[in-house]
C-alpha cells in the first residue's frame, strides 16, 4: 500500500472532555460557540420530535441527522453569507441555521398549503433559495455535479461565492460523484465536497462501497486537496471547512472533506436497523455523540450551564409544539397547485387536465405510513 | 395451497430459481443481509451466500453494467433497482447496451437478465418513490416489460421471465406488495409472458389495466354494473410484447375501450394501446377510446390520490364511454 495516497490524519479539535487543541482550534467567539451549541440542541430536539410525529402517523416520513449534527452544522457555520449549500437530505439543521423559519420547515414536513414547495415533495425535501440553500432531490448524488456547475459559473462571473455540497459516503459510488470531482478538478471550481461518512448507506456498510482505505484519498486521483476530519467534532468541522472555503476563494480549487461520523438512528423512519446492526456497536457509537462533546466545551468555557439548558429546552419544546399545531391546522394545497410550475406558463394540455381534475370526484386523503427511503 | 402476498410470492420464485439454476445471481442495493428495503429478497442471502445475493455499491449504472457483463459470460443476473425512480442512472446501460446487445452483435452476444424494480405510487413516496416509467422501456426495442397485479401471477411471471431468453423489465407494483394475498402453489409453475387475462368478462365496454390500477378498474367496473354498464376488465400482465389478440377480441366485442395507467398521459403506454386498437379494430369502435391516467405533472406528494386514476375517476369514463 502506498501510504502517501492514504490520509492517516484525522483533524480533531475537541477532546471528549471538551478541551480544544490550541493548534487547530478555530477560536470561535463565545457568543458563536453558544449559538451553535444551542442550534445543535435545537436540531436534536426537533429531530426526536419528528420521529415521534411519524410514529404517531402525523407526518409521513422523516430522515434525520441524529449523531451527524456536528458535520452538518459545522460546515454550514463556516460559510460566508454569500456562499451556497447544496444539500443531500439530512441537512435540515443547516437550513434552519441559515435562517429558514421553523414554521416553514414544518409546513414542508406536513406538505400543507403553506409549504414553500406546495406539498409536491416528500417530507424533508425542502428548497431554500432565500437561504442560499438548494432543493433536495431523492436520487443519490445528483446535487454533486450541480454544485460544481454552480460554483464554476460563480467563478466565471468573478463572484467570490463558494459552494458546499453535502453527500453521504454511499454517494461516492455514484457516477455523479466521479463526474463532479473530475469537473471540479479540471476547472478548479470553488467547491467544497463534504462527504458525511456515517458508516452506512441504509444497510450497506461503508466497506462495501469502496476498496480505498479512506474516502478522502479519492481526491488525489482528481487532483484536488483532501482532508479527513472528526465529523463528531463541531470545531474540527468548522476548522477544515473554513480552510477549504478560503482555498476555494483564493482560486486554489476544490477540496474533498471526509467527515467521520455515525448515524445514531435508522436510515430514516422507514428503516429498522436491528436487521443489520448490533447493539454493542451502536452503543460504542452513541458514546461518541457530538452533542455532549460540544456541551463539555461550552460548559468548560463558562458559557453554558444546566439552568440555561433547561430553559432553552423548554423554549424549543414550546416553539416546536406551536409550529406543529399551526402546520397541522393548515389545509392541504389546493388542487390547481398540482398543475402549476410544470412549465413557466401552463400549456393547453395541462389547462385541460386541470379542468378535468377539478370536475373529478375528490378521493379520501391518504393516511399513515411513508413510503420513501 | 399456501396464501402469500406478492413480496412472499416473488421471494419464493427467486428462491426456487436460485436453487434450480446455478447461473442465477441477485445483485442490488440492500438486497443481502437486510433482504431489500421491501424485504423481497429476505433470507436469500442467508441461504445462498454473498456470492449469489450481492449487496453492491450505490450505483445503478454499475449494477446494470456489471450485470450485462455477467450475462455475456453466461450467468443469469437478476439485478434489483431499489425503486424504479432510481433506474435512470442505469438508463444508458439498459437502453444503449442491454436492449441492443443481441441485435448489434448479430446474435453473438445475447444479454439475458431480469431487472426487478418496484413501481408506482399511492404509498406517500412523492416525486421519487412513486413513478411508473414503463413507457420508456416499452419504447426501447429489445426489452420485454412485465407488471403483475397479484401474488400468483407475480411468481409465475417471474419464473417465466427468468427462463425467457430476452432481457425483461419486471415492474413490481409496490402498493400491492403486501395489500393483496392469494393462493400461490408451492412448487414450480409459470404464467406465460405475453398473455393477458380477462379478469372480469363484460359486454359493454373494455377496460385495460395492470399492476395496482387493476384493482381500481375492477372497483369501477363493479360500481358501473350498478348503473347497468357491463365492463370487461383485462389485466395485461405483460405490457410488451402485449397480448394484442385478447385486446382486439375484446374491443371487437364491446366496441368501446378505456385504458388506465398511473404514468402521465402523454406518450404513456395508453397512447400506444389506443393506436394499436385504431389500427386493428377501428371499424368496430362505437366510441372514442379514452385514457384515465396520471396527469402530465411530476408525481405529487400530498395530492397523490388526486393524481392517481382511482376508481372514482375511472367510473365516469366507463359510463360515458358505454353510453356514447
Ligand atoms: C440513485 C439512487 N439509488 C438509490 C437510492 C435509495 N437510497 C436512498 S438513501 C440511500 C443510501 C445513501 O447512503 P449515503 O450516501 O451514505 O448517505 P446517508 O443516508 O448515509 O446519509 C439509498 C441507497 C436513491 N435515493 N437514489
Ligand atoms: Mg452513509
Amino acid at each position: 500500500m502506498q501510504t502517501q495516497f492514504v490520509l492517516d490524519d484525522v483533524v480533531t479539535v475537541l477532546g471528549p472532555d471538551g478541551v480544544a487543541d490550541p493548534a487547530t482550534d478555530p477560536k470561535l467567539p463565545g457568543e458563536t460557540a453558544v449559538k451553535l451549541f444551542k442550534h445543535m440542541l435545537f436540531t436534536r430536539l426537533l429531530d426526536e420530535r419528528l420521529v415521534l410525529l411519524q410514529r404517531q402517523g402525523r407526518i409521513g416520513f422523516h430522515i434525520g441527522s441524529l449523531g451527524e449534527e456536528a458535520c452538518i452544522l459545522g460546515p454550514a457555520a463556516a460559510l460566508g453569507d454569500d456562499d451556497w449549500i447544496w444539500p443531500c437530505y439530512r441537512e435540515f439543521g443547516a437550513l434552519l441555521l441559515r435562517g429558514m423559519p421553523l414554521q416553514t420547515y414544518l409546513d414542508n414536513m406536513y406538505g400543507n398549503a403553506n409549504d414553500a414547495v406546495k406539498g409536491r415533495q416528500m417530507p424533508d425535501h425542502y428548497s431554500g433559495r432565500p437561504y442560499k440553500f438548494g432543493s433536495v432531490s431523492s436520487p443519490i448524488g445528483t446535487q454533486i455535479t450541480q454544485a460544481v456547475g454552480f460554483s464554476w459559473a460563480a467563478k466565471m462571473k468573478g463572484d467570490p461565492s463558494v459552494s458546499l455540497v453535502f453527500f453521504g459516503e454511499g454517494a461516492t459510488s455514484s457516477s455523479e460523484f466521479h463526474n463532479g470531482m473530475n469537473f471540479a478538478g479540471v476547472y478548479k471550481t470553488p467547491t467544497v465536497f463534504l462527504c458525511r461518512n456515517n458508516g452506512w448507506a441504509i444497510s450497506v456498510p461503508a466497506a462495501n462501497q469502496t476498496a480505498s482505505q479512506t474516502f478522502a484519498q479519492k481526491a488525489f486521483a482528481y487532483g484536488m486537496t483532501a482532508v479527513r476530519a472528526d465529523g463528531n467534532d463541531l470545531l474540527a468541522m468548522i476548522k477544515v471547512t473554513r480552510d477549504a472555503i478560503e482555498r476555494g476563494r483564493r482560486g486554489e480549487g476544490p477540496t474533498l472533506i471526509e467527515a467521520i461520523t455515525h448515524r445514531l438512528s435508522g436510515h430514516s423512519t422507514s428503516d429498522d436497523p436491528k436487521a443489520y446492526r448490533n447493539e454493542a456497536e451502536m452503543a460504542a457509537e452513541r458514546a461518541k455523540d457530538p452533542m455532549p462533546r460540544m456541551r463539555a466545551y461550552v460548559v468548560a468555557q463558562g458559557l453554558w450551564d444546566d439552568t440555561q439548558e433547561k430553559a432553552w429546552t423548554e423554549q424549543v419544546d414550546g416553539e416546536i409544539k406551536r409550529a406543529v399545531e399551526a402546520a397541522e391546522k393548515a389545509p392541504a394545497p389546493a388542487l390547481h397547485t398540482m398543475f402549476e410550475d410544470v412549465y413557466a406558463t401552463q400549456p393547453w394540455h395541462l389547462a385541460e387536465q386541470q379542468a378535468e381534475a377539478e370536475r373529478a370526484p375528490r378521493p379520501a386523503g391518504h393516511g399513515g405510513g411513508g413510503g420513501g427511503h | 395451497m399456501p396464501q402469500m402476498n406478492m413480496v412472499q410470492a416473488i421471494n419464493d420464485a427467486l428462491r426456487l430459481e436460485l436453487k434450480r439454476d446455478p447461473r442465477v445471481v441477485l445483485l442490488g442495493e440492500d438486497i443481502g443481509k437486510v433482504g431489500g428495503v421491501f424485504r423481497v429478497t429476505q433470507d436469500l442471502y442467508k441461504e445462498f451466500g454473498a456470492d449469489r445475493v450481492i449487496d453492491t455499491p450505490l450505483s445503478e449504472g454499475g449494477i446494470i453494467g456489471a450485470a450485462i457483463g455477467m450475462a455475456l459470460y453466461g450467468l443469469r443476473p437478476v439485478p434489483e433497482i431499489q425503486f424504479s425512480d432510481f433506474i435512470f442512472p442505469a438508463f444508458d446501460q439498459i437502453v444503449s447496451e442491454l436492449a441492443k446487445f443481441r441485435y448489434r452483435s448479430g446474435g453473438e452476444f445475447p444479454a439475458k437478465m431480469v431487472i426487478r424494480t418496484p413501481v408506482g405510487g399511492g404509498i406517500r413516496g412523492g416525486h421519487y418513490h412513486s413513478q411508473s416509467p414503463e413507457a420508456y422501456f416499452i419504447h426501447t426495442p429489445g426489452l420485454k416489460v412485465v407488471c403483475p397485479s397479484n401474488p400468483y401471477d407475480a411468481k409465475g411471471l417471474l419464473l417465466a421471465a427468468l427462463r425467457d431468453d430476452d432481457p425483461v423489465m419486471f415492474f413490481e407494483p409496490k402498493r400491492v406488495y403486501r395489500a393483496a394475498r392469494s393462493e400461490v402453489p408451492e412448487g414450480d409453475y409459470t404464467v406465460p409472458l405475453s398473455q393477458a387475462k380477462v379478469v372480469r368478462p363484460g359486454q359493454h365496454v373494455t377496460v385495460l389495466a395492470w399492476g395496482a390500477m387493476l384493482y381500481e378498474a375492477i372497483e369501477a367496473a363493479n360500481q358501473a354494473a350498478a348503473q347497468g354498464v357491463d365492463t370487461e376488465v383485462i389485466d395485461l400482465r405483460t405490457l410488451w410484447p402485449v397480448d394484442i389478440d385478447t385486446i382486439v377480441a375484446s374491443v371487437k366485442k364491446t366496441g368501446r375501450v378505456v385504458v388506465v395507467h398511473e404514468a402521465p398521459k402523454t406518450c404513456g403506454f395508453g397512447a400506444e394501446l389506443i393506436a394499436l386498437i385504431n389500427e386493428k379494430a377501428f371499424l368496430h369502435l362505437e366510441a372514442p377510446p379514452v385514457r384515465v391516467t396520471g396527469y402530465d405533472t411530476p408525481f405529487p406528494y400530498t395530492l397523490e390520490m388526486d393524481y392517481l386514476p382511482l376508481a372514482g375517476r375511472i367510473l365516469p369514463a366507463l359510463i360515458e364511454t358505454a353510453r356514447y
